[in-house]
């Protein structure tokens, strides 16, 4: 398989473990073991659309019980006798492998996945932002040999874009160094929040300048917390901001 | 532009480039400090490192695992981590 393989160096390793659970899109060539009508292959196709039940794989890392994952949109981008390319959007834990095997099943024919390229994970996709390694190892030598950091600029991503999928709370400067010491988040300390912060729900906790603060787990929703004059409203998680970036809040105030 | 503006437009383009929609809840005005952090866009490159992200490319063959190893060395860091397995079998 190839594609779409986010990596986090260094502190971004503690977040980027966040866009496993976020939606997929594969672009996969299905080998057909007979030809079939292309009406059929449509339809067939169509009816994957929608909750679908799976059981994993031998292969698999995780407890073989059946179990529902959803697929979003299912493109036939072009067939010719036995091979069928798919563009797949689909919910995390999908098995693209299963699939090309039950559409098979369905056709009546057979049928197996012959390739694989993830073109999406959450927040990360095929665009100008996909790099090779061969382009990574050009870039460190640019940097390291001939002292022109661009290149390493261009293809290393900040933090942030691994936490860009989830609710936002913006938080005031004087909160930020309490949440870098776990301190959970209150009402006073926020300066905005996105609209699909829900109860339960993992956000993430930003400064103004937009730097990751933290992960936390909201404890109301969006609406409730803009009507509310104090109160903690987000249990800490994760911190990723280092302590003694921001100031503490004791030091300003009180003049010691 | 403010230092703040510049912060919450960086976070509106990078929650719309990675193709998701959200609206603001304004609960009240503030301004963010020069003095200390600095815009994610504008850290020192050794520091935009350490907290950096590579959309990879994973070529076949390797496993995730053995990508992740490859790009540590690389780098010459202790840690890194990807999100989510592509492994050779699918």
């Amino acid at each position: 398989m190839t594609g779409v393989l986010p990596v986090g160096l260094a502190n971004s390793t503690k977040v980027i473990g966040n866009v496993i659970h976020t939606m997929k899109e594969y672009v996969m060539v299905i080998q057909l073991h007979a030809p079939v009508d292309e009406d059929k292959l449509r339809k067939v196709i169509e009816y994957f659309v929608g909750k679908i039940y799976q059981r994993p794989p031998l292969r698999s890392s995780v407890k073989r019980v059946i179990r529902t994952r959803r697929i979003h949109y299912i493109e036939l981008i072009e067939n010719t006798e036995r091979y069928v390319l798919v563009r797949v959007g689909c919910e995390a834990g999908t098995y693209m492998r299963k699939l090309a095997h039950d559409i098979g099943l369905l056709l009546g024919v057979g049928a197996h996945m012959r390739e694989l390229r993830r073109t999406r994970t959450g927040p990360y996709k095929e665009d100008e932002t996909l790099v090779t390694m061969q382009e990574v190892s050009e870039a460190l030598y640019m940097w390291r040999e001939m002292h022109d950091e661009r290149y390493l600029r261009k293809i290393i991503l900040p933090v942030e874009t691994a936490i860009a999928h989830l609710p936002k709370i913006i938080i005031r400067d004087t909160a930020v160094d309490a949440i870098a010491h776990g301190a959970n988040l209150a009402v006073p300390g926020i300066v905005r929040l996105t609209n699909d912060v829900k109860k339960d729900s993992l956000v993430a906790i930003l400064t103004l300048k937009g730097e990751l603060v933290a992960l936390g787990k909201a404890l109301k929703n969006a609406e409730e917390i803009a009507g509310l004059k104090k109160g903690i409203v987000v249990k800490t998680k994760r911190v990723y901001i280092k302590p003694g970036i921001y100031p503490p809040v004791w030091k300003k105030g009180s003049g010691k | 532009m403010s230092l703040a503006e510049k912060g919450i437009k960086f976070i509106e383009k990078i929650t719309k480039n990675a193709g998701y929609n959200q609206e603001w809840i304004i609960l009240r005005d503030d301004e963010t400090s020069p003095e200390y952090g600095t815009l994610p866009y504008e850290r020192p490159i050794q520091e935009h490192i350490l907290n950096g992200v590579i959309n990879l490319d994973k070529p076949p063959g390797p496993t995730s695992h053995e990508v992740v190893a490859w790009i540590k060395k690389m780098f010459n860091i202790e840690r890194a981590g990807h999100g989510g397995t592509l492994e050779p079998h699918g």
